[in-house]
């Protein structure tokens, strides 16, 4: 059935359950698999931002030579997992360097948490993801993802190589599979509940 | 039945979006701010699709089924900020409401938190 944009008779949601979307973000260094994490547990499509470029921006990518650029088109993975018809996660992968943190600031309002996928061969990668998420206090995990030929940390290393404090879950993880993918998603969700309990509750039960 | 004031304001008022012109040099919205989830819906206000340019009939066709920011901006292929503009100028139009989740507007209860886990483990 084809219906007008002015037609009342179809396409109107009924007032019933309270829509949730609930946000997931994903950082990590280019190349560390956060496409291929997103399209392993979700449908993924593009979501392109243009965004006016800051003076740190300016400095960071050193743009001399093109003063006439404003604006900056960044690409995000973008995937959405319905879980029940009125609660769905959104999934957003955006680069983890301090340039791109004025994305990071929006994406953050509200999120539920987030994941720092990593690559043990470039840890150093990370640093600036989780020095963002520490510093805004959004509960996040990390994600080894293990690359194929690359060797296999402890974890425990990789905890005192990032100076992470002792309770924050690290996980092993093969970004392809969506299993594994699955299990960072749950790890990162039984995290932030785990949080959530330390806290005082407020009000009157 | 509505005073003429409001009738007349609407039809004098003349075109608020400019044909073809997508968000005429504008790199932030008016009105009020909305996240990247925020859920958009269409009215039922009637819609002069002649007078709104093909990117902004083509999100308000999307948003016929209740939608968000981010899947509109990923199904039409725009930039962001340019989906984010024309959503407000929709809505200054008073063809699509924007509404935020009420998630976001506190901290993700418990109750909500053990729901994503349970339906994360049933994927």
């Amino acid at each position: 059935m084809d219906y007008g944009l002015s037609d009342p008779a179809g396409g109107y949601p009924k007032r019933s359950a309270q829509y949730r979307a609930i946000k997931i973000l994903l950082a990590g260094g280019f190349g560390v698999g956060k496409t291929t994490l997103v399209g392993a547990v979700s449908e993924i499509r593009p979501l392109r931002t243009e965004e006016p470029l800051t003076e740190d921006s300016f400095r960071a990518d050193r743009t001399a030579g093109v003063e006439g650029k404003t604006t900056t088109t960044v690409a995000m993975d973008f995937g959405r997992i319905s879980l029940r018809s009125d609660l769905v996660l959104y999934l957003f992968g955006t680069p983890g360097q301090q340039r791109f943190w004025f994305m990071w600031d929006e994406l953050a309002i509200g999120a539920l948490g987030a994941v720092v996928l990593a690559d043990t061969r470039r840890l150093a990668d990370s640093f600036p993801a989780i020095d963002y998420f520490e510093r805004r206090e959004i509960p996040f995990i990390v994600a080894l993802n293990c690359f194929d030929g690359a060797r296999r940390y402890d974890a425990e290393d990789v905890r005192t190589a990032l100076d992470l404090e002792p309770d924050l879950p690290i996980i092993l993880c093969d970004a392809r599979s969506r299993d594994s993918a699955k299990h960072v998603l749950i790890t990162l969700v039984e995290h932030v509940l785990e949080t959530a309990s330390e806290e005082p509750v407020s009000g009157i039960a | 039945m509505p005073s003429h004031d409001e009738r007349w304001l609407d039809a004098e008022a003349g075109p608020v979006v400019r044909p073809y012109a997508l968000t005429g040099g504008r790199t932030r919205h008016a009105g009020e701010s909305f996240d990247l989830v925020a859920t958009v819906t269409a009215t039922r206000a009637f819609a002069d699709l002649a007078a709104l340019a093909p990117e902004h009939v083509s999100v308000l066709r999307l948003a016929r089924a209740r939608t968000t920011v981010a899947d509109i901006a990923s199904e039409v292929d725009l930039p962001l900020g340019v989906v984010r503009i024309i959503l407000a100028d929709l809505r200054e139009l008073g063809l699509v409401a924007i509404r935020t989740p009420v998630v976001m507007a506190e901290r993700i209860d418990k109750h909500t938190l053990r729901e994503v886990l349970n339906g994360l483990r049933a994927l």
